[in-house]
């Protein structure tokens, strides 16, 4: 059972870190609005629009996955985290329409309103899940208490604090890796444009491009610092099966990230990868192909191994600060053995999944988007 | 206790109203990816340009729906947990697994082959696109089987079991779950309306086209495709449709008389072609319940149970227990007021089970286990506090059911009408009563779907998990005003998407009928 629930909180993770990958689509969202002309913005949105699905069924997956897998937390996050969770997915619909509708006539908006709902979806859509993913390291108030299903007067197990989620939104913890959440998306955002766009002003578009992934690289690795910095320094919760109570562990992710080698290992290439694509990104116009790749695959490894301390090693991934024997461990919080083992059948098919998924990308990416392709093409957004 | 019910109230209303929403999408997603596949294996096959054409035209309306659909069915997978976190906790062991299963297997097939689709024409080759064509329209196939497996198993809660040590239900056995004749019934219905939505939606845009005397033989073409889709697909939910009377019979009797406003039931039982209920109508009171309605002998007997003698209970037969045996002779079952006491029995032996098991009672917990599992089937009657709340709103589920059905019969005749007009006097399909039929059956296909929406989820009332969860005790600790307040924005969001997708799917039409669709490769 214990390998199962390690076993799919890796799941998890992995989703978690390709989801924060693929909010590149968001990040490049927030450029549209401040193109430099029509041109370029239609090349943006199109480039954009043809992975925007990708971004959302990642989303959708993820969600099910955690429904299946660790309903104790859909049940307590989602009922708990109202408004937090209801911003996010308003951001989302507005998104869905908006590449599809923006440049069809009697649009009833006009094409202004969905550029701007796209700017809305990729500044809340990554500031908010940032934030969400903040709430599994630094807490919330919430109790459980399952016996209340048994009373029919107040029948929720989960009780969460009346602010329902606004107070994650405007707690800074939360949103300082929320909002480096949002720059990484802008510095992946911009990578990929950089390599799938070809320009018709090619020279003065690559140095933009540099110039962006250097300005948010920049601002993304300061944030990204100054959260480690609060991650590490902070408690967490630990389950102690001799006292059968949570215990309150200063410097607690910082220790898993120590004693879970592996994971620590992962980080730390991934870091690595990361800086590596944002830098030569910036200054090397050879790279142009490659950046994007680099910094995305290591944005999947950091994510990763950074959901993976949230949860491994007795870790309660959703700690209650108001009371701590409510926080959520992978191990009291999973579905049975049973679920978990039909599930991880499932999973079998996530490379062919995958596989299938990048021979498509490739086909649709390669070669880049040119705006000639555009104006012989019928269907555009 | 107030503010839990209105708390249920709006959740339920919220629920309802993204679900009738986002139903307004998926089936036409349905039919009209079948359609496009369809006229681009022909093209493929032929490698005439005007069949592409037609396809690109089909696609077009296609992908300005598709987008919506994606939106609403995020909020309604969410909804889940946002809204009916209970129930998350309750049932998240069975029911999160489809949901998963659903993106893995299905979301991701339609999201990446829907871009070759659209973008991909110079991109792949014909046979490599056409192969997207279809592989988009398998993943909305099969979305739509995991999402009703899901929708299935509410309904007929089966392959599981109750673990009280948890306090919450687990799975143990996913075919149950996953293959019960329920979710099988309740998939080809459900899709293959899909498939008569599509084609009615088809047929009466190429009717306009008709009636504008544009694009003829664009129009006729599509029409004569779409009608063997829909004759084919109202041919078999009638057929699936049967089915699920038979099975609704067997497993939501209470719905099935609702379904026909049958309060004392009898064997060979009549069904109420059409009729008017009398709203002053009590449970309790011996009026008629029909003001006015025409019956069709024994026929809801043969409907529900296949034999025209058969019993079908009604409303009050349910509640008091009782059943006529084939002589004529009354049988006792187990009454709504036994129901309720055993219910409580069950939450009463959970109860001791919690506390026997806190006292490291093994044996007290033994006893209360075995007290719990025998009654358990009706834990859910226990948060009721008298039977007139396990009956479901009679009017609603009543008059849906009669709009679905006359609407269906109305189809059969209007595809089998179209064909035979199509093959043999195409010339007519410009008649102008032809073509105002033809555009009739768009606000149709629509209406009938949502009533067979209407009759299963409001029909099942008051359960989330027939028997097994009321909705009152599923819902999630928030205020009402909460929820009342994204009710609201939902509600704001839903018009603003209708809006701008019908005003983009006509403006797209018109601007096509002013042009050659067959001659032209670019709109």
């Amino acid at each position: 059972m214990e390998a199962l629930q390690i076993y799919w909180w890796f799941v998890i993770s992995l989703l978690g870190g390709l989801l924060v990958f693929l909010l590149f689509v968001q990040g490049g969202q927030t450029m549209i609005w401040s193109a430099e002309n029509e041109e370029r913005k239609r090349l943006y949105v199109n480039v954009l629009g043809r992975k925007w699905e990708l971004t959302f069924t990642t989303l959708v997956t993820f969600g099910g996955a955690f429904f299946a897998s660790f309903p104790l937390y859909y049940s307590t996050s989602f009922g708990g985290a109202y408004w937090l969770w209801m911003l996010i997915l308003f951001s989302f619909i507005l998104q869905a329409v908006s590449y599809e509708f923006r440049s069809k006539p009697a649009n009833v908006f006009g094409r202004r309103a969905y550029d701007m709902f796209l700017w809305v979806n990729g500044f809340v859509g990554c500031v908010l899940l940032g934030v969400a993913v903040g709430m599994q390291f630094f807490g919330a108030e919430f109790y459980i208490s399952r016996q209340s299903i048994l009373d029919a007067g107040s029948p929720v197990i989960s009780v969460w604090s009346d602010s329902h989620g606004l107070e994650q939104v405007f707690s800074w913890r939360p949103l300082l890796l929320g909002f480096t959440v949002y720059f990484l998306a802008r510095t992946l955002g911009v990578l990929f444009l950089y390599r799938n766009v070809r320009d018709p002003r090619e020279e003065e578009f690559c140095n933009l491009c540099r110039r962006r992934v250097l300005v948010n690289g920049v601002v993304f690795v300061v944030l990204f610092l100054a959260f480690l910095g609060v991650l590490f320094t902070a408690s967490g919760y630990s389950w102690d099966a001799t006292t059968g109570h949570f215990a309150e562990i200063p410097n607690k992710y910082l220790f898993n990230l120590i004693e879970l080698w592996w994971v620590g290992a992962v980080f730390l290439i991934g870091v690595l990868a990361v800086l590596y694509g944002v830098i030569r990104g910036a200054f090397d116009p050879k790279f142009r192909g490659a950046a994007f790749w680099w910094a995305g695959i290591g944005v999947v490894a950091v994510v990763t191994s950074l959901f993976c301390v949230s949860g491994y090693n007795n870790t309660a991934y959703l700690p209650s600060v108001s009371d701590p024997d409510s926080s959520l461990t992978i191990a009291n919080s999973s579905s049975t053995e049973f679920t978990l083992t039909v599930m991880s059948w499932v999973t079998l098919l996530l490379p062919i999944v995958i596989g299938y998924i990048a021979y498509v990308w490739h086909k649709m990416t390669n070669p880049p988007v040119t705006d000639a392709e555009m104006r012989a093409t019928d269907h555009n957004y | 206790m107030d503010d839990l019910l209105s708390t249920v109230d709006w959740s339920r209303w919220q629920f309802a109203l993204t679900a009738i929403v986002h139903w307004l999408f998926v089936p036409l997603s349905i039919g009209l990816s079948l359609i496009v596949g369809i006229m681009e294996t022909i093209y493929y096959k032929t490698r005439n340009e005007r069949w592409k054409r037609m396809v690109k035209f089909w696609m077009l309306l296609f992908g300005i729906n598709f987008a919506c659909g994606v939106a609403t069915g995020l909020i309604l997978e969410f909804e889940f947990g946002t809204n009916w976190s209970n129930y998350s906790w309750f049932v998240g062991d069975i029911f999160g697994a489809p949901l998963a299963i659903e993106g893995i297997a299905a979301f991701f097939l339609e999201s990446t082959f829907i871009a070759v689709m659209f973008f991909g024409w110079k991109r792949v080759s014909p046979g490599f696109h056409l192969a997207s064509t279809w592989l988009t329209a398998a993943g909305i196939c099969l979305s739509a089987f995991w999402i009703l497996v899901a929708n299935a198993w509410m309904q007929y809660p089966a392959g599981m079991e109750f673990d009280p040590a948890q306090m919450r239900n687990v799975m143990v056995s996913f075919s149950d779950v996953a293959l019960s004749p329920v979710a099988l019934n309740k998939f080809f219905h459900t899709v293959l309306s899909g498939w008569v939505l599509g084609a009615g939606f088809v047929v009466g845009v190429s009717s306009w086209f008709l009636f504008k005397k544009s694009n003829a033989e664009f129009a006729k073409d599509s029409v004569k495709i779409a009608s063997w889709v829909g004759l084919a697909g109202i041919i078999l939910t009638m057929w699936t449709g049967d089915g699920s009377a038979v099975q609704v019979s067997r497993v939501q009797p209470m719905k099935l008389a609702a379904m026909e406003g049958l309060y004392n039931g009898t064997n060979g039982q009549g069904l109420v072609g059409f009729g008017i209920l009398d709203p002053s109508k009590e449970r309790s009171d011996d009026k008629d319940p029909m003001l006015f309605g025409i019956e069709i002998p024994k026929a809801l007997s043969l409907l529900a149970k296949h034999d025209p003698d058969a019993f079908v209970p009604g409303i009050n037969d349910l509640i008091d227990g009782v059943e006529l045996d084939g002589n004529g002779d009354t049988v006792r079952t187990v009454s709504y007021y036994e129901r309720i006491e055993r219910g409580q029995a069950a939450q009463q032996a959970l109860r001791e089970y919690d506390a026997a098991s806190k006292a490291g009672d093994a044996a007290a917990m033994a006893a209360a286990e075995k007290r719990l599992k025998a009654d358990f089937r009706y834990f859910g009657y226990g948060y009721l506090s008298n039977p007139d709340e396990a009956v479901p709103p009679v009017a609603v589920t009543f008059y849906a059911f009669r709009v679905m059905v006359i609407c269906g019969g109305y189809f059969l005749l209007f595809f089998l009408v179209m064909l035979f007009l199509g093959y043999h006097k195409p010339r007519h399909l410009e008649n102008r009563w032809v073509v105002f039929f033809g555009m009739l059956t768009i606000p149709l296909v629509w209406l009938a779907s949502e009533a067979g929406w209407v009759v299963a989820e409001v029909g099942r009332q008051p359960w989330v998990i027939e028997g097994l969860l009321p909705t009152r005790a599923a819902v999630s600790s928030i205020p009402a005003g909460s929820v009342q307040l994204t009710f609201w924005l939902f509600a704001i969001v839903f018009a603003g998407l209708l809006t701008a997708e019908i005003s983009i799917l006509c403006k797209e039409i018109r601007k096509a009928s002013r042009r050659d669709i067959l001659a032209d490769d670019k709109h």
